[in-house]
């Protein structure tokens, strides 16, 4: 139905790997990061040259000290990074086979979607018009669609029975963990191959926190999930591959129970140990 | 020291007083114009002299229908004009004119402008219209009142959608959803209550209007002949009765004042009741 | 933009090149575009709107010059036009409006954020904007029919009590400058109030704390923190209101009398710049009178701008600091 999943997605690249991936992961390539550089207006890089390949359908976790880059290297992913006044982002990111520079960014985020730090429903809308919001807004009509897309999403982001019986009121009245399974849902309401994760329970309690890493779990049997998390624990209960980021450079990426119980780098060592600082 | 104390003490009392008095004196100010104005426009008020025509001059009776109508009129096309000018331009400046040149320029001719005293955009509007098309008319009007507005407009969408959380924003473009369509679909009905009262003051402020028509809507004691011949306007059928020698006019005066009084006041105040927002929809 | 060649992507080296989906692009571009346009005519009207005053009124201009300013003669029936009663008179009734209504207007802006509860600062704050919502045709009515019969029963004894001054001599006819100015007031005082009261707000709750802790009464508290720290803020509405009262057509016109005297005494009949253009333009006997009259215009819009101006300028200043 997407013009863009047509495309043959072991279409080569334009241009070679610059460099072989510091630890090749097992399964299939979804994203490959290569060199990647960025930064804000006026200021000096906040990445600093970062490779990774992130595993199709594994949770793969960002972890580091705050200001380390890891918000800025996913928002590169879906060119979210570059809508900021001023960002600049160079290197490669290939997406299936094909630079995600060379895709229109729009399309780009319907293969890439996001879900952020604080839940962020659009208040002018019902619970039922935040999940299709990205539907309707690309032009979608077809209701019968539309309604079984919304309930499907609902199901996966495990929000359907708390709100099938509410689904005309306003999406800022649920509680704060119900309104990020809500952006969740509304992120897989578009159906994107991967699903970036800033921080998604920074801002919520506990058990809200569980209720969403139980869903992760789930929903990674389907897409690619990309999550930035200042929580370690998170990080080791969730994530199949854990990257560790320190000042704008990746110091250590692979499989997340080796990082966590035998980190090859000593500053890795120091972070996951809590002696950092 | 404790006389001083007690001269300090008493200092005090009598400058908080005064304050209070001033206070006092701006509250009541309001209060004796609603007060009297509703006294002496109540008296005159009645069903007749909603619905009918003026009288010719020399008879008593008659109505302001013609003015009321008139007003709606030219008020509304100014609001049809103005509006969506205003917030157009309001939307470029939050999205696309944080900084720059451009930008800047607009911001600060719009606040020129929203200094610029109504009679002076009257006779822009003189110079404009009127003089070209050598007649008075309700068009000519109606421009000048949507120039008085758009700057109104123009300021508070800046505001209201300068104001929408960013993340909201993000969360649109992060669905696969064009710039154009999250900024139209997302981000503007975001700050709609906003942008709705604001356009409610600027509306309620133009009907209040008056300078700027004596010389493009002119007035009439007809009804409204379409937008391209002069018309009669509420304010200016007010200011018209007032200034005259007639006793009955006088009467009349007071009578449409209360009318005009109650829509602005009503217009105003529920606007800015609307506006507080409910508790916690900002972050 | 003529060109038939196929359009060859460019090198995509190290994945830089951007090939935009056709149709989003064009959306964004259209979109942005149109509101551009929308924003331009804001400034194309501040233009136009001073291209068309100063074209309109060449005539007065090159026949008079800046002359025109300072001469006091203005008689449409023989072509004299000077503009000077008209200057006169808007600048005597703004700085009494102004005198009135700053203290007034700044005095309650103390009592609403330094002393009233909260609830009556609120209810008073409102009657307040709503004061200033009243249209100014509804208060030269009032200035009509119960001013100006209160100004001339006041007159006869305040001119017995202060006569010395050249300011409170002459016949009692109520319309003149000084009705004129106190309708002026009461139109300003809810924007005097208005924005002193913002301005009050914004002062730091620790710098009053502060010297409450040093044992000062409120009003030196007052005194001391509140107004040095708001005083920008305030010079900006007190501008603000300047601007207004410059301006300020329908109430002024119905009680200041309409003569075009200068006349040293607040009580004789005089006239202003708006009041002038508001009761001649729709009937001006011919091209040299209407030149005139737009060439007021044009001074009138000229002085707003620059008071306006300043106004901006103190309270840009003011933004920057907080």
């Amino acid at each position: 139905m997407n013009p863009i999943m047509n495309q043959d997605p072991a279409a080569p690249s334009s241009t070679p790997a610059p460099a072989p991936p510091p630890r090749a992961a097992a399964k299939p390539v979804a994203l490959s990061v290569r060199d990647l550089r960025a930064g804000y207006a006026g200021g000096a890089a906040v990445l600093k040259g970062v490779s990774l390949d992130i595993s199709e359908r594994r949770v793969t976790a960002i972890i580091g000290p705050s200001g380390c880059g890891k918000s800025t290297l996913i928002r590169c992913l879906n060119r979210l990074h570059e809508a900021l006044p001023g960002a600049f982002c160079d290197g490669q990111i290939m997406l299936g086979g094909r630079s995600v520079l060379d895709w229109d960014p729009v399309l780009l985020r319907r293969e890439v979607g996001m879900v952020f730090q604080r839940p962020n429903p659009f208040p002018t809308m019902n619970i039922f018009d935040n999940v299709a919001a990205g539907l309707t807004l690309n032009g979608e009509r077809d209701r019968a669609k539309i309604a079984e897309r919304v309930e499907s999403s609902l199901r996966r982001a495990a929000l359907w029975d708390e709100v099938k019986d509410k689904l005309k009121s306003p999406g800022t009245g649920l509680s704060g963990g119900q309104q990020q399974r809500l952006c969740i849902a509304r992120a897989l309401a578009v159906e994107p191959r991967v699903l970036l994760m800033d921080e998604p329970c920074s801002a919520l309690d506990p058990v809200a926190t569980a209720r969403i890493e139980e869903l992760l779990l789930e929903i990674k049997e389907t897409l690619t999930v990309v999550i930035v998390t200042h929580n370690m624990q998170q990080a080791a209960r969730v994530s199949e591959y854990t990257a560790f980021m320190l000042s704008g450079e990746l110091v250590e990426f692979g499989p997340t129970q080796g990082l966590f119980t035998k980190p090859a780098d000593k500053r890795t060592e120091d972070y996951v140990t809590g002696r950092f600082g | 020291m404790n006389s001083s104390y007690a001269r300090r003490r008493r200092v005090n009392a009598l400058m908080l007083a005064l304050t209070a008095l001033c206070a006092a004196v701006s509250a009541s100010v309001l209060l004796g114009i609603l007060g009297y104005i509703a006294w002496r426009g109540a008296s005159s008020l009645s069903w007749a002299f909603l619905t009918r025509l003026p009288a010719p001059v020399g008879e008593t009776g008659g109505g302001i229908a013609n003015a009321i109508v008139g007003s709606a009129k030219v008020v509304g096309t100014a609001a049809l004009l103005g509006i969506p000018v205003g917030v157009a331009s309001g939307l470029y400046l939050a999205e696309y004119g944080r900084r720059g040149r451009f930008g800047f320029l607009v911001r600060y001719a719009a606040d020129v402008m929203n200094g610029v005293p109504s009679i002076v955009i009257g006779l822009f509007a003189y110079a404009l219209v009127v003089m070209p098309m050598k007649r008075f008319s309700a068009l000519s009007g109606s421009v000048a009142l949507a120039l008085i507005m758009i700057p109104v407009v123009l300021r508070s969408t800046e505001d209201f959608v300068g104001q929408v959380p960013g993340t909201i924003r993000e969360a649109a473009l992060a669905l696969g959803v064009p710039r154009w369509k999250a900024v139209a679909f997302v981000v503007l009905p975001t700050a709609r209550r906003g942008i709705l009262t604001a356009s409610l003051l600027a509306l309620s402020r133009a009907a209040g209007e008056t300078a700027p028509l004596i010389f493009t809507s002119f007035g009439s004691p007809y009804w409204d002949q379409g937008l391209l011949n002069p018309i009669a306007t509420l304010p200016q059928t007010l200011y018209n009765y007032a200034i005259s020698p007639y006793e009955d006019w006088h009467r009349q005066a007071w009578a449409a004042a209360l009318v005009l009084m109650l829509f602005v006041l009503a217009v105003n105040a529920s606007a800015r009741l609307w506006l507080r927002p409910p508790q916690g929809s900002s972050s | 933009m003529g060109c038939a060649a196929p359009v060859i992507p460019p090198p995509t080296g190290r994945g830089r090149a951007r090939v935009p989906g056709p149709r989003e692009r064009a959306g964004d571009a259209f979109f942005r575009r149109a509101l551009a346009v929308a924003a331009s005519l804001i400034l194309l009207v501040a233009l136009a709107l001073a291209w068309q005053l100063a074209s309109a009124s060449r005539q007065t201009w090159t026949s008079l010059g800046p002359a025109f300013l300072w001469r006091t003669g203005w008689n449409p029936v023989d072509d004299s036009f000077g503009a000077l009663p008209f200057l006169y008179g808007t600048a005597v009734t703004s700085a009494l409006a102004m005198l009135i209504a700053l203290p007034l207007g700044v005095g309650s802006a103390i009592f609403l954020t330094e002393l009233a509860p909260r609830r009556a600062a609120q209810a008073l704050s409102f009657a307040v904007e709503l004061l200033a919502a009243v249209p100014s045709v509804i208060l030269g009515l009032m200035g009509v029919f119960l001013l100006v019969p209160a100004v001339r029963a006041v007159e006869p004894p305040l001119s017995r009590a202060l006569g010395f001054l050249p300011l409170f001599r002459g016949a009692p006819y109520g319309v003149g400058l000084l009705s004129a100015g106190l309708i002026l007031a009461v139109m300003i005082l809810p924007y005097i109030t208005a924005i002193s009261r913002e301005v009050l707000l914004t002062v730091p709750r620790p710098l009053k704390e502060g010297m409450h802790a040093l044992g000062a009464t409120r009003w030196e508290v007052v005194r001391g923190v509140c107004l040095p720290y708001a005083r920008t803020g305030i010079a900006g509405a007190a501008f603000l209101a300047l601007g207004r009262a410059l301006g300020e057509t329908m109430a002024v016109t119905m009680v200041i009398g309409n003569a075009p005297t200068i006349s040293a005494s607040l009580f004789s009949p005089a006239y202003t710049m708006s009041a002038v253009i508001a009761n001649e333009l729709a009937e001006a006997a011919g091209d040299a009178h209407l030149s005139a009259l737009i060439a007021v215009g044009l001074t009138l819009f000229a002085l707003t701008v620059v008071i306006n101006g300043l106004a901006r300028l103190l309270i840009y200043r003011l933004e920057n600091r907080s």
